[in-house]
């Protein structure tokens, strides 16, 4: 246990003096939330979708602990490339513990930076529409931030370098979250785009928080939460899969 | 149960796609020994505490640590080694002391203990002041004594020394020497090294390993070494066992991996 715990630690540590991470990647979602929430939010009511802003928030949540937990398994990238991951592989700790307790870190981050932007959406106008249910849109992040910071994990365990990262980044991560329903609704989009994102387990992920914070559901709940759990199995399995191959 | 060696290598081999980086490699350490792995840069060095320290599979052969085999008793094989690398493996965005509680708690020092000990060793490097700046802000001979002050900390039964006085002074050198003669006499902790610097393995090791071209080519204690060679000095004898010509390796950065070069297995011996 207090291994995990000093392994969360640390990644804490970390974040909290590495002020520019914080900024940097929250500054992404930020951005979308203005330029997109405002600049097609009249486009989107005069088309009969309702309030715009009000749809994009689940939406940039879900960006936010999607980028984050992404962007932590860059981490884990550092860590091989600079060698303390060395240090913690060496460690008489199993390495399932390894990866958990830098995962919980890596967790906890996503989570703070989805409190901080779902705080910048109500100052610019988000209103949830039942804040009783708020409760269980933290609890969906959680899982949520989970299942990506493993996925992450994963990833980063498979790559060698930062170009093969990037190269992660731009053909995987980018159209996930581009083709769910991240950012439209799927009710008249074309076939294509409908069955990509049918077929991508983040639009059921936005889907579900859509649901908790502004009751609307295109899967319906007990759908987006059966495919969150695969997901989040199957991300686990894949991170500790991959990371028991580490050899450095 | 108490082991009749420390560390036990039989028929070691690791290929990395054609080469051979360690190619049936055998020896044995009594607990307590110090002994030097001397080669030129590429030989196999490294590839072969990888393999010991549980970094790297071997491709085949046995790898005993205190009688727990390195790939199917991993658990136990880690609780038996401290380790001081050879590339710099610190958190530089702790501080100097949080990088050593982080050892201590990830290596089970018992929790009485952890203040003591990190104070007593990092008063050995003469780090202590020092304690609270972050490493990031540290020089690169600092760093190599912090790493060395961790590799002690959980006073393990044997201690890998990846060229460990690389890049540090002379002073820190013969701090660092003493301190792990101290070590193997009185804790019996059993000492595995690496270094270029072979006045230093003619002063400290025991015994001695001289290992090219992934096979080891002579074993023994420094005056075997001399006399088998017909040399008067380790430096001589060195250099006759494994030529004047200079090695390449590939990168590090390369996988991590030190192996040797492709082009060396047409070279000239």
């Amino acid at each position: 246990m207090s291994e995990i715990y000093i392994l969360w630690w640390r990644q804490m540590k970390r974040y909290l003096r590495t002020r520019s991470r914080i900024f940097g990647t929250i500054g992404q979602p930020v951005l979308f939330l203005l330029a997109l929430g405002y600049g097609l939010g009249a486009v989107f009511e005069r088309a009969g979708q309702g309030d715009y802003l009000q749809f994009l928030v689940p939406g940039i949540i879900l960006q936010t602990l999607l980028f984050s937990g992404v962007f932590w398994g860059i981490q884990i990238l550092f860590d091989k490339r600079f060698g303390f991951l060395k240090e913690m592989l060496v460690a008489p700790v199993p390495r399932v513990k390894v990866l958990l307790g830098n995962a919980l870190g890596g967790t906890t981050i996503s989570i703070i930076q989805a409190v901080i932007v779902f705080i910048v959406a109500v100052a610019f106008g988000f209103r949830p529409q039942n804040w009783a249910l708020l409760p269980l849109t933290l609890l969906i992040v959680v899982a949520l931030a989970l299942t990506l910071a493993s996925f992450g994990a994963g990833l980063a365990s498979m790559v060698e370098d930062f170009q093969g990262f990037q190269a992660i980044n731009n053909f995987l991560v980018f159209p996930l979250f581009f083709l769910s329903s991240a950012l439209y609704p799927l009710t008249n989009v074309p076939d294509v785009l409908r069955i990509l994102a049918s077929i991508n387990p983040l639009s059921y992920a936005v889907d579900a928080l859509r649901y908790t914070m502004i009751h609307q559901t295109h899967f319906g709940l007990g759908k987006d939460l059966a495919v969150m759990a695969v997901a989040l199995i199957v991300c686990v399995t894949f991170a500790v899969n991959r990371f028991n191959r580490i050899q450095v | 149960m108490k082991q009749k060696y420390a560390v036990e290598v039989r028929n070691a081999v690791k290929t990395f796609g054609d080469i051979r980086a360690v190619d049936d490699v055998s020896f044995m350490i009594k607990p307590g020994e110090i002994f030097a792995f001397l080669g030129p840069n590429g030989a196999g060095k490294s590839t072969t505490i990888k393999m010991l320290t549980t970094m790297l599979r071997p491709t085949s052969g046995q790898l005993l640590l205190n009688g727990h085999d390195v790939t199917r008793d991993q658990d136990k094989a880690r609780k038996s080694f401290g380790i001081v690398f050879q590339d710099p493996a610190v958190e530089e965005e702790l501080t100097a002391y949080e990088n050593m509680l982080f050892h201590a708690v990830l290596y089970g020092v018992p929790k009485e203990d952890q203040k003591v000990r990190i104070e007593e060793l990092m008063r050995l490097v003469d780090l202590w002041e020092r304690r609270d700046s972050l490493v990031r802000t540290y020089s690169g001979g600092m760093r190599r004594r912090l790493e060395i002050a961790r590799g002690l900390m959980h006073r393990p039964k044997i201690l890998f020394l990846d060229e460990p006085t690389l890049g540090l002074d002379t002073q820190t050198r013969n701090i660092l020497w003493d301190y792990v003669k101290k070590l193997s006499k009185n804790e019996g902790m059993t000492i595995f090294f690496t270094t270029h610097y072979l006045d230093e393995a003619e002063q400290v090791a025991q015994r001695i390993a001289i290992i090219d071209y992934g096979k080891i080519v002579a074993e023994g204690t420094t005056k075997q070494l001399t006399k088998q060679t017909k040399t008067k000095t380790l430096e001589q004898a060195y250099l006759k066992l494994t030529g004047e010509g200079i090695r390449d390796e590939t990168s590090e950065d390369f996988n991590g991996l030190n192996v040797r070069n492709v082009m060396r297995t047409g070279g000239v011996r």
